[in-house]
Protein backbone atom coordinates (compact mmCIF):
# COMPACT_ATOMS: atom_id res chain seq x y z
CA UNK A 1 0.00 0.00 0.00
CA UNK A 2 1.34 3.56 -0.72
CA UNK A 3 1.94 6.02 1.83
CA UNK A 4 -1.64 8.05 2.87
CA UNK A 5 -1.78 11.22 3.88
CA UNK A 6 -4.56 10.78 6.61
CA UNK A 7 -6.49 14.35 6.32
CA UNK A 8 -7.22 14.45 3.10
CA UNK A 9 -7.75 10.88 3.38
CA UNK A 10 -10.67 10.96 5.73
CA UNK A 11 -12.92 12.94 2.72
CA UNK A 12 -12.37 11.21 -0.04
CA UNK A 13 -15.79 9.59 -0.87
CA UNK A 14 -17.24 10.82 1.73
CA UNK A 15 -20.95 10.82 0.20
CA UNK A 16 -20.88 7.03 -0.60
CA UNK A 17 -19.11 5.77 2.55
CA UNK A 18 -21.67 7.97 4.71
CA UNK A 19 -24.36 6.22 2.80
CA UNK A 20 -23.09 2.54 3.62
CA UNK A 21 -23.69 3.94 7.12
CA UNK A 22 -26.47 4.59 7.35
CA UNK A 23 -27.49 1.66 4.95
CA UNK A 24 -26.35 -0.85 7.92
CA UNK A 25 -26.74 1.15 10.52
CA UNK A 26 -22.85 1.23 11.59
CA UNK A 27 -21.00 4.04 12.71
CA UNK A 28 -17.57 3.55 11.19
CA UNK A 29 -15.52 5.80 14.01
CA UNK A 30 -16.88 3.10 16.70
CA UNK A 31 -14.54 0.72 15.87
CA UNK A 32 -10.92 1.08 17.65
CA UNK A 33 -9.35 -1.66 15.66
CA UNK A 34 -8.88 -3.99 18.61
CA UNK A 35 -9.68 -7.21 15.67
CA UNK A 36 -11.71 -9.37 18.00
CA UNK A 37 -13.94 -9.82 14.68
CA UNK A 38 -11.22 -11.20 13.09
CA UNK A 39 -9.90 -13.19 15.35
CA UNK A 40 -13.15 -15.14 15.64
CA UNK A 41 -13.90 -15.26 12.25
CA UNK A 42 -14.68 -18.71 10.72
CA UNK A 43 -14.23 -17.79 7.26
CA UNK A 44 -11.19 -15.34 7.72
CA UNK A 45 -8.49 -17.74 6.60
CA UNK A 46 -10.08 -18.01 3.22
CA UNK A 47 -10.26 -14.00 3.00
CA UNK A 48 -8.05 -11.19 1.27
CA UNK A 49 -8.63 -8.48 4.00
CA UNK A 50 -9.61 -9.28 7.67
CA UNK A 51 -12.87 -8.09 8.66
CA UNK A 52 -10.91 -5.53 10.74
CA UNK A 53 -9.10 -4.34 7.35
CA UNK A 54 -12.56 -3.40 5.47
CA UNK A 55 -14.13 -0.87 8.36
CA UNK A 56 -10.18 0.71 8.62
CA UNK A 57 -10.27 0.97 5.05
CA UNK A 58 -13.65 3.02 5.03
CA UNK A 59 -12.45 4.60 7.68
CA UNK A 60 -9.88 6.29 5.78
CA UNK A 61 -11.77 6.36 2.64
CA UNK A 62 -10.54 3.88 0.92
CA UNK A 63 -13.65 2.63 -0.57
CA UNK A 64 -12.38 1.18 -4.10
CA UNK A 65 -10.25 -1.62 -2.31
CA UNK A 66 -13.09 -2.23 0.22
CA UNK A 67 -15.51 -2.80 -2.69
CA UNK A 68 -12.86 -4.69 -4.93
CA UNK A 69 -12.40 -7.48 -2.13
CA UNK A 70 -13.21 -10.53 -1.61
CA UNK A 71 -13.90 -10.67 2.04
CA UNK A 72 -17.37 -8.91 1.22
CA UNK A 73 -18.63 -11.87 -0.31
CA UNK A 74 -16.83 -14.62 1.56
CA UNK A 75 -18.60 -13.36 4.58
CA UNK A 76 -20.82 -15.85 5.28
CA UNK A 77 -22.78 -13.13 7.77
CA UNK A 78 -22.20 -16.41 10.40
CA UNK A 79 -22.86 -13.10 12.95
CA UNK A 80 -19.84 -14.08 15.36
CA UNK A 81 -18.25 -10.61 14.73
CA UNK A 82 -20.93 -8.71 15.29
CA UNK A 83 -21.81 -11.07 18.28
CA UNK A 84 -18.24 -10.17 20.35
CA UNK A 85 -17.60 -6.82 19.16
CA UNK A 86 -17.20 -4.52 22.37
CA UNK A 87 -18.76 -1.78 20.44
CA UNK A 88 -21.07 -3.89 18.89
CA UNK A 89 -20.44 -2.87 15.52
CA UNK A 90 -22.86 -4.45 13.22
CA UNK A 91 -20.00 -5.88 10.10
CA UNK A 92 -22.47 -8.57 8.61
CA UNK A 93 -24.75 -5.64 7.98
CA UNK A 94 -21.84 -3.15 6.89
CA UNK A 95 -20.30 -5.81 4.04
CA UNK A 96 -23.58 -6.55 2.93
CA UNK A 97 -24.22 -3.12 2.65
CA UNK A 98 -20.78 -2.90 0.64
CA UNK A 99 -21.53 -6.10 -1.11
CA UNK A 100 -25.02 -4.26 -2.52
CA UNK A 101 -23.12 -1.36 -3.44
CA UNK A 102 -20.28 -3.44 -5.17
CA UNK A 103 -22.75 -5.51 -7.26
CA UNK A 104 -24.68 -2.26 -8.20
CA UNK A 105 -20.94 -0.72 -9.99
CA UNK A 106 -20.48 -4.32 -10.94
CA UNK A 107 -17.81 -5.08 -9.15
CA UNK A 108 -17.88 -9.04 -8.47
CA UNK A 109 -14.82 -10.29 -6.40
CA UNK A 110 -16.51 -14.07 -6.19
CA UNK A 111 -18.54 -14.98 -9.08
CA UNK A 112 -19.74 -18.30 -8.18
CA UNK A 113 -21.13 -16.70 -4.93
CA UNK A 114 -23.24 -14.05 -6.97
CA UNK A 115 -24.46 -16.36 -9.51
CA UNK A 116 -25.30 -18.57 -7.04
CA UNK A 117 -27.50 -15.74 -5.13
CA UNK A 118 -29.25 -14.82 -8.40
CA UNK A 119 -30.00 -18.25 -9.40
CA UNK A 120 -31.54 -18.47 -5.71
CA UNK A 121 -33.44 -15.31 -6.19
CA UNK A 122 -34.99 -16.16 -9.49
CA UNK A 123 -36.34 -19.64 -8.35
CA UNK A 124 -37.88 -17.75 -5.25
CA UNK A 125 -39.27 -15.10 -7.59
CA UNK A 126 -40.73 -18.07 -10.49
CA UNK A 127 -41.77 -20.93 -7.98
CA UNK A 128 -42.35 -18.74 -4.74
CA UNK A 129 -40.44 -21.64 -3.12
CA UNK A 130 -36.68 -22.55 -2.89
CA UNK A 131 -36.30 -26.08 -5.36
CA UNK A 132 -32.78 -27.47 -3.99
CA UNK A 133 -32.58 -29.33 -7.43
CA UNK A 134 -33.13 -26.39 -10.08
CA UNK A 135 -30.88 -24.16 -7.73
CA UNK A 136 -27.76 -27.08 -7.86
CA UNK A 137 -28.48 -27.56 -11.34
CA UNK A 138 -28.91 -24.08 -12.58
CA UNK A 139 -25.67 -23.18 -10.78
CA UNK A 140 -23.78 -26.00 -12.08
CA UNK A 141 -24.49 -24.77 -15.94
CA UNK A 142 -24.29 -21.20 -14.94
CA UNK A 143 -21.08 -21.14 -13.27
CA UNK A 144 -19.51 -23.75 -15.50
CA UNK A 145 -19.05 -26.39 -12.56
CA UNK A 146 -20.75 -28.60 -14.67
CA UNK A 147 -20.09 -31.63 -12.88
CA UNK A 148 -20.16 -30.50 -9.37
CA UNK A 149 -21.40 -32.68 -6.80
CA UNK A 150 -22.73 -35.23 -9.26
CA UNK A 151 -21.32 -38.09 -6.76
CA UNK A 152 -24.46 -37.12 -4.22
CA UNK A 153 -26.88 -36.95 -7.07
CA UNK A 154 -28.08 -40.59 -7.35
CA UNK A 155 -28.00 -40.88 -3.18
CA UNK A 156 -30.11 -37.68 -3.00
CA UNK A 157 -32.88 -39.47 -5.94
CA UNK A 158 -32.46 -42.82 -3.79
CA UNK A 159 -33.32 -41.71 -0.52
CA UNK A 160 -36.31 -39.37 -1.27
CA UNK A 161 -34.24 -36.20 -0.55
CA UNK A 162 -34.19 -34.29 -4.09
CA UNK A 163 -37.52 -34.48 -6.69
CA UNK A 164 -37.28 -33.06 -9.85
CA UNK A 165 -40.76 -31.35 -10.18
CA UNK A 166 -40.31 -27.94 -8.32
CA UNK A 167 -42.71 -27.43 -5.44
CA UNK A 168 -44.73 -24.36 -6.13
CA UNK A 169 -46.90 -21.90 -4.32
CA UNK A 170 -50.34 -21.56 -5.43
CA UNK A 171 -50.68 -17.91 -4.97
CA UNK A 172 -47.14 -17.27 -7.39
CA UNK A 173 -48.94 -13.70 -8.34
CA UNK A 174 -48.26 -12.71 -4.67
CA UNK A 175 -45.05 -13.21 -4.71
CA UNK A 176 -44.36 -11.85 -8.01
CA UNK A 177 -45.91 -8.76 -6.53
CA UNK A 178 -43.78 -8.05 -3.34
CA UNK A 179 -40.80 -8.93 -6.06
CA UNK A 180 -42.15 -5.99 -8.25
CA UNK A 181 -42.67 -3.81 -5.32
CA UNK A 182 -39.57 -4.29 -3.70
CA UNK A 183 -37.28 -3.63 -6.76
CA UNK A 184 -39.41 -0.44 -6.84
CA UNK A 185 -37.33 0.68 -4.44
CA UNK A 186 -35.00 1.16 -6.26
CA UNK A 187 -32.69 -1.91 -4.74
CA UNK A 188 -31.80 -4.78 -6.90
CA UNK A 189 -33.99 -7.95 -6.92
CA UNK B 1 -50.12 -26.30 23.12
CA UNK B 2 -50.87 -24.72 19.14
CA UNK B 3 -48.41 -23.02 17.21
CA UNK B 4 -48.25 -22.07 13.66
CA UNK B 5 -45.78 -24.14 11.81
CA UNK B 6 -43.23 -22.80 8.81
CA UNK B 7 -41.35 -25.96 7.39
CA UNK B 8 -39.56 -23.88 4.90
CA UNK B 9 -37.92 -25.74 1.39
CA UNK B 10 -35.51 -27.69 2.95
CA UNK B 11 -37.87 -29.50 4.85
CA UNK B 12 -39.92 -31.19 1.65
CA UNK B 13 -36.64 -32.40 0.05
CA UNK B 14 -33.01 -32.63 1.63
CA UNK B 15 -34.36 -32.43 5.18
CA UNK B 16 -37.18 -34.61 4.50
CA UNK B 17 -36.20 -36.43 8.01
CA UNK B 18 -36.28 -33.27 9.65
CA UNK B 19 -39.73 -33.14 8.41
CA UNK B 20 -40.84 -36.62 9.56
CA UNK B 21 -39.42 -36.10 12.96
CA UNK B 22 -40.46 -33.37 13.80
CA UNK B 23 -44.50 -34.18 13.25
CA UNK B 24 -43.55 -37.55 15.35
CA UNK B 25 -42.39 -35.48 18.24
CA UNK B 26 -45.10 -33.10 18.39
CA UNK B 27 -47.54 -35.47 18.42
CA UNK B 28 -46.35 -37.40 21.30
CA UNK B 29 -45.42 -34.56 23.02
CA UNK B 30 -48.89 -32.96 22.15
CA UNK B 31 -47.99 -30.00 20.45
CA UNK B 32 -49.82 -28.53 17.50
CA UNK B 33 -48.24 -27.74 14.81
CA UNK B 34 -50.75 -25.91 12.69
CA UNK B 35 -48.72 -25.88 8.96
CA UNK B 36 -49.24 -21.88 7.44
CA UNK B 37 -51.18 -22.28 4.15
CA UNK B 38 -49.19 -21.90 0.91
CA UNK B 39 -46.06 -20.57 2.81
CA UNK B 40 -43.48 -19.30 0.75
CA UNK B 41 -39.63 -19.09 0.63
CA UNK B 42 -38.21 -16.81 3.53
CA UNK B 43 -36.12 -15.93 1.11
CA UNK B 44 -32.43 -17.42 3.30
CA UNK B 45 -29.44 -15.31 2.88
CA UNK B 46 -29.31 -14.79 -0.52
CA UNK B 47 -32.32 -12.07 -0.14
CA UNK B 48 -30.54 -10.24 2.91
CA UNK B 49 -27.11 -10.54 0.78
CA UNK B 50 -29.07 -8.61 -1.77
CA UNK B 51 -32.17 -6.35 -1.03
CA UNK B 52 -32.82 -5.34 2.03
CA UNK B 53 -37.03 -4.84 1.86
CA UNK B 54 -37.12 -8.20 -0.08
CA UNK B 55 -35.68 -10.05 2.93
CA UNK B 56 -38.20 -8.00 5.59
CA UNK B 57 -41.32 -8.72 2.64
CA UNK B 58 -40.79 -12.65 1.93
CA UNK B 59 -40.80 -13.82 5.92
CA UNK B 60 -43.59 -11.41 6.67
CA UNK B 61 -46.30 -12.76 4.21
CA UNK B 62 -45.95 -16.02 6.26
CA UNK B 63 -46.02 -14.02 9.70
CA UNK B 64 -48.99 -11.81 8.66
CA UNK B 65 -51.13 -15.33 7.58
CA UNK B 66 -50.19 -16.71 11.18
CA UNK B 67 -50.85 -13.61 12.75
CA UNK B 68 -54.84 -13.59 11.42
CA UNK B 69 -54.31 -17.04 13.24
CA UNK B 70 -53.38 -15.45 16.58
CA UNK B 71 -50.54 -17.95 17.04
CA UNK B 72 -46.74 -18.06 17.79
CA UNK B 73 -44.63 -19.52 15.27
CA UNK B 74 -42.59 -22.39 15.54
CA UNK B 75 -39.89 -22.38 12.89
CA UNK B 76 -37.46 -25.99 12.56
CA UNK B 77 -34.95 -24.53 10.44
CA UNK B 78 -32.18 -22.12 11.74
CA UNK B 79 -31.90 -19.43 8.41
CA UNK B 80 -35.72 -19.26 8.49
CA UNK B 81 -36.03 -18.25 11.74
CA UNK B 82 -33.31 -15.97 11.55
CA UNK B 83 -35.09 -14.43 8.73
CA UNK B 84 -38.48 -14.35 10.41
CA UNK B 85 -37.16 -13.32 13.71
CA UNK B 86 -35.15 -10.34 12.38
CA UNK B 87 -38.58 -9.57 10.32
CA UNK B 88 -40.69 -9.62 13.41
CA UNK B 89 -38.08 -7.48 15.32
CA UNK B 90 -37.88 -4.72 12.20
CA UNK B 91 -41.44 -4.56 12.10
CA UNK B 92 -41.97 -4.26 15.91
CA UNK B 93 -38.83 -1.38 16.41
CA UNK B 94 -40.46 1.05 13.02
CA UNK B 95 -43.33 1.83 12.56
CA UNK B 96 -42.37 2.84 9.11
CA UNK B 97 -40.65 -0.50 8.56
CA UNK B 98 -44.22 -1.82 9.49
CA UNK B 99 -46.33 0.22 7.22
CA UNK B 100 -43.96 -0.41 4.26
CA UNK B 101 -44.15 -4.19 4.73
CA UNK B 102 -47.66 -4.43 5.12
CA UNK B 103 -48.14 -2.32 2.07
CA UNK B 104 -45.58 -4.71 0.11
CA UNK B 105 -47.72 -7.51 1.08
CA UNK B 106 -50.69 -6.47 1.30
CA UNK B 107 -51.73 -7.58 4.62
CA UNK B 108 -51.41 -5.54 8.03
CA UNK B 109 -48.67 -7.90 9.42
CA UNK B 110 -48.07 -6.20 13.39
CA UNK B 111 -45.23 -8.78 14.59
CA UNK B 112 -48.02 -9.65 17.54
CA UNK B 113 -47.41 -13.23 17.76
CA UNK B 114 -43.57 -14.71 19.03
CA UNK B 115 -40.96 -16.15 16.40
CA UNK B 116 -39.27 -19.23 18.22
CA UNK B 117 -37.15 -21.85 16.71
CA UNK B 118 -38.55 -25.39 17.37
CA UNK B 119 -35.74 -26.19 19.44
CA UNK B 120 -36.42 -23.68 21.88
CA UNK B 121 -39.97 -24.37 21.53
CA UNK B 122 -39.62 -28.13 22.55
CA UNK B 123 -36.74 -27.46 24.84
CA UNK B 124 -38.04 -24.30 26.83
CA UNK B 125 -41.61 -24.42 26.49
CA UNK B 126 -42.15 -28.11 27.44
CA UNK B 127 -41.19 -29.61 30.60
CA UNK B 128 -37.96 -31.56 30.64
CA UNK B 129 -40.14 -34.52 32.58
CA UNK B 130 -42.73 -34.73 29.46
CA UNK B 131 -40.03 -35.87 27.36
CA UNK B 132 -38.56 -38.26 29.99
CA UNK B 133 -42.11 -39.94 30.81
CA UNK B 134 -42.05 -40.36 26.36
CA UNK B 135 -39.09 -42.30 26.52
CA UNK B 136 -39.52 -45.49 25.64
CA UNK B 137 -36.17 -46.73 24.36
CA UNK B 138 -33.48 -44.64 26.21
CA UNK B 139 -30.41 -43.74 24.07
CA UNK B 140 -27.88 -44.97 27.15
CA UNK B 141 -24.32 -43.64 27.37
CA UNK B 142 -24.84 -42.14 23.88
CA UNK B 143 -22.46 -39.92 23.27
CA UNK B 144 -23.24 -36.96 21.06
CA UNK B 145 -22.20 -33.31 20.77
CA UNK B 146 -24.75 -31.00 20.02
CA UNK B 147 -24.39 -28.66 17.24
CA UNK B 148 -26.13 -24.99 17.17
CA UNK B 149 -24.28 -22.90 14.58
CA UNK B 150 -24.65 -19.84 14.30
CA UNK B 151 -28.31 -18.72 13.45
CA UNK B 152 -30.24 -20.44 16.28
CA UNK B 153 -28.18 -18.36 18.50
CA UNK B 154 -26.64 -15.06 16.97
CA UNK B 155 -27.09 -12.19 16.67
CA UNK B 156 -28.08 -12.44 20.54
CA UNK B 157 -30.31 -9.66 20.06
CA UNK B 158 -32.32 -11.64 17.39
CA UNK B 159 -32.37 -15.54 18.50
CA UNK B 160 -32.67 -14.56 22.00
CA UNK B 161 -31.10 -18.24 22.63
CA UNK B 162 -30.28 -19.54 26.20
CA UNK B 163 -26.70 -18.35 25.36
CA UNK B 164 -24.74 -17.33 22.55
CA UNK B 165 -21.22 -19.03 23.20
CA UNK B 166 -22.78 -21.78 24.87
CA UNK B 167 -26.03 -22.38 24.49
CA UNK B 168 -27.29 -26.01 26.31
CA UNK B 169 -31.34 -26.36 25.08
CA UNK B 170 -30.15 -28.90 22.63
CA UNK B 171 -27.35 -30.50 25.06
CA UNK B 172 -30.24 -30.97 28.47
CA UNK B 173 -32.69 -32.60 25.66
CA UNK B 174 -30.21 -34.86 24.93
CA UNK B 175 -29.63 -35.66 28.18
CA UNK B 176 -33.19 -36.23 28.98
CA UNK B 177 -33.58 -39.12 26.56
CA UNK B 178 -30.71 -41.08 28.22
CA UNK B 179 -27.44 -39.37 26.17
CA UNK B 180 -24.50 -38.45 27.43
CA UNK B 181 -23.98 -34.74 26.47
CA UNK B 182 -20.68 -33.98 25.03
CA UNK B 183 -19.39 -30.80 25.61
CA UNK B 184 -16.98 -29.64 22.50
CA UNK B 185 -15.35 -26.18 21.18
CA UNK B 186 -17.61 -25.56 18.08
CA UNK B 187 -20.96 -26.25 19.28
CA UNK B 188 -21.61 -22.34 17.44
CA UNK B 189 -19.01 -22.57 14.84
CA UNK B 190 -20.12 -21.34 11.23
CA UNK B 191 -20.93 -24.82 8.81
CA UNK B 192 -20.19 -22.21 5.81
CA UNK B 193 -23.87 -22.56 4.89
CA UNK B 194 -23.52 -22.09 0.76
CA UNK B 195 -20.13 -21.90 0.87
CA UNK B 196 -19.75 -25.48 0.28
CA UNK B 197 -20.84 -25.61 -3.27
CA UNK B 198 -19.79 -21.75 -4.31
CA UNK B 199 -16.29 -21.94 -2.92
CA UNK B 200 -15.99 -26.18 -1.97
CA UNK B 201 -12.36 -26.25 -0.13
CA UNK B 202 -13.83 -22.79 2.20
CA UNK B 203 -16.87 -24.85 2.77
CA UNK B 204 -15.47 -28.10 3.33
CA UNK B 205 -12.30 -27.16 5.19
CA UNK B 206 -14.66 -25.50 7.76
CA UNK B 207 -16.70 -28.49 7.81
CA UNK B 208 -13.65 -30.34 8.48
CA UNK B 209 -12.61 -28.73 11.15
CA UNK B 210 -16.49 -29.43 13.21
CA UNK B 211 -16.31 -32.99 12.18
CA UNK B 212 -12.49 -33.02 13.82
CA UNK B 213 -13.58 -31.42 16.93
CA UNK B 214 -16.22 -33.55 17.41
CA UNK B 215 -14.23 -36.54 17.13
CA UNK B 216 -11.25 -35.38 19.15
CA UNK B 217 -13.51 -34.80 22.56
CA UNK B 218 -14.89 -38.02 21.64
CA UNK B 219 -17.79 -38.00 20.41
CA UNK B 220 -20.04 -41.01 18.64
CA UNK B 221 -22.51 -38.82 16.65
CA UNK B 222 -23.44 -34.89 16.11
CA UNK B 223 -26.88 -33.88 16.99
CA UNK B 224 -28.12 -30.47 14.79
CA UNK B 225 -31.16 -28.44 14.54
CA UNK B 226 -30.72 -26.76 11.29
CA UNK B 227 -31.44 -28.53 7.70
CA UNK B 228 -28.18 -26.99 5.92
CA UNK B 229 -26.04 -28.11 8.59
CA UNK B 230 -27.25 -31.76 8.59
CA UNK B 231 -26.75 -31.99 4.88
CA UNK B 232 -23.40 -30.38 4.74
CA UNK B 233 -21.86 -32.56 7.57
CA UNK B 234 -23.86 -35.77 6.54
CA UNK B 235 -22.97 -35.57 2.60
CA UNK B 236 -19.38 -34.07 2.49
CA UNK B 237 -18.14 -36.53 4.94
CA UNK B 238 -16.52 -38.57 1.96
CA UNK B 239 -15.23 -35.41 0.14
CA UNK B 240 -13.30 -34.22 3.22
CA UNK B 241 -11.91 -37.72 3.68
CA UNK B 242 -11.09 -38.13 0.21
CA UNK B 243 -9.19 -34.34 0.44
CA UNK B 244 -7.48 -34.95 3.77
CA UNK B 245 -6.88 -38.51 3.77
CA UNK B 246 -9.39 -38.28 7.39
CA UNK B 247 -11.32 -41.48 8.16
CA UNK B 248 -14.67 -39.54 9.31
CA UNK B 249 -17.08 -41.85 9.83
CA UNK B 250 -19.88 -40.12 11.81
CA UNK B 251 -23.50 -40.40 11.92
CA UNK B 252 -25.17 -36.70 11.99
CA UNK B 253 -29.15 -36.56 13.56
CA UNK B 254 -31.75 -33.85 13.90
CA UNK B 255 -32.41 -33.33 17.93
CA UNK B 256 -35.69 -34.60 16.57
CA UNK B 257 -34.86 -37.54 14.95
CA UNK B 258 -32.81 -38.83 18.26
CA UNK B 259 -36.08 -37.80 20.41
CA UNK B 260 -38.63 -39.72 17.99
CA UNK B 261 -35.85 -42.58 18.03
CA UNK B 262 -36.01 -42.91 21.73
CA UNK B 263 -39.69 -42.37 21.98
CA UNK B 264 -40.16 -45.33 19.93
CA UNK B 265 -40.24 -44.78 16.60
CA UNK B 266 -38.31 -46.95 14.29
CA UNK B 267 -35.34 -46.01 11.66
CA UNK B 268 -38.20 -45.84 8.54
CA UNK B 269 -40.96 -43.90 10.26
CA UNK B 270 -37.88 -41.41 11.08
CA UNK B 271 -35.98 -41.95 8.09
CA UNK B 272 -32.90 -42.44 9.24
CA UNK B 273 -31.67 -44.95 6.29
CA UNK B 274 -32.05 -41.58 4.15
CA UNK B 275 -28.92 -40.13 5.62
CA UNK B 276 -25.03 -40.52 3.74
CA UNK B 277 -23.42 -41.41 6.41
CA UNK B 278 -25.09 -45.01 7.76
CA UNK B 279 -26.50 -44.10 11.01
CA UNK B 280 -28.61 -47.43 12.14
CA UNK B 281 -25.91 -49.44 13.39
CA UNK B 282 -24.75 -46.74 15.73
CA UNK B 283 -28.23 -46.55 17.27
CA UNK B 284 -28.95 -50.43 17.53
CA UNK B 285 -25.75 -50.36 19.21
CA UNK B 286 -27.01 -48.10 21.67
CA UNK B 287 -29.97 -49.83 22.35
CA UNK B 288 -28.54 -53.07 22.73
CA UNK B 289 -26.17 -51.83 25.33
CA UNK B 290 -29.29 -50.15 27.39
CA UNK B 291 -30.39 -53.62 26.95
CA UNK B 292 -27.44 -55.16 28.90
CA UNK B 293 -27.86 -52.96 31.22
CA UNK B 294 -31.33 -53.56 32.01
CA UNK B 295 -30.61 -57.00 32.53
CA UNK B 296 -27.77 -56.80 34.48
CA UNK B 297 -29.64 -54.40 36.98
Amino acid sequence: MDALELTSAANRNRSEIHALEKKSGVELTDCYQCGKCSAGCPVAFAMDKTPRQIIRLLQLGLLEEALASRTIWLCATCQTCVTRCPKEVDLPALMEAVRQAAKKKGIVAEKEINVFNDIFLQNVKAFGKSPEVILSALYNLRSGHLFQDIDSVPHLFLSGKAHVLPEKVKNTDAIKKIFAKCAEGGEHS
Amino acid sequence: MRYAYFPGCSLGSTGIEFGTSNKLVAQKLGLDLWEIPDWNCCGASAAHLTNHTLALALPARNLAIAEKEGLDIAVPCAACFARFKATAEAVKASEETKKKISSIIEMDYEAKGEVLSLLDVIGKKISVEKIKANVAKPLTGMKVVSYYGCLLVRPPKIAQSDDPENPMVMDDLMAALGAEPVDWGYKTECCGASHVVTKPMVGKQMLRDILYNAQANGAEAIATACPLCMLNLDMRQKQINAKWGTNFNIPIYYFTELMALAFGYSFKDVGVPRHFVPAEKLLQDVFSRTGARREGA
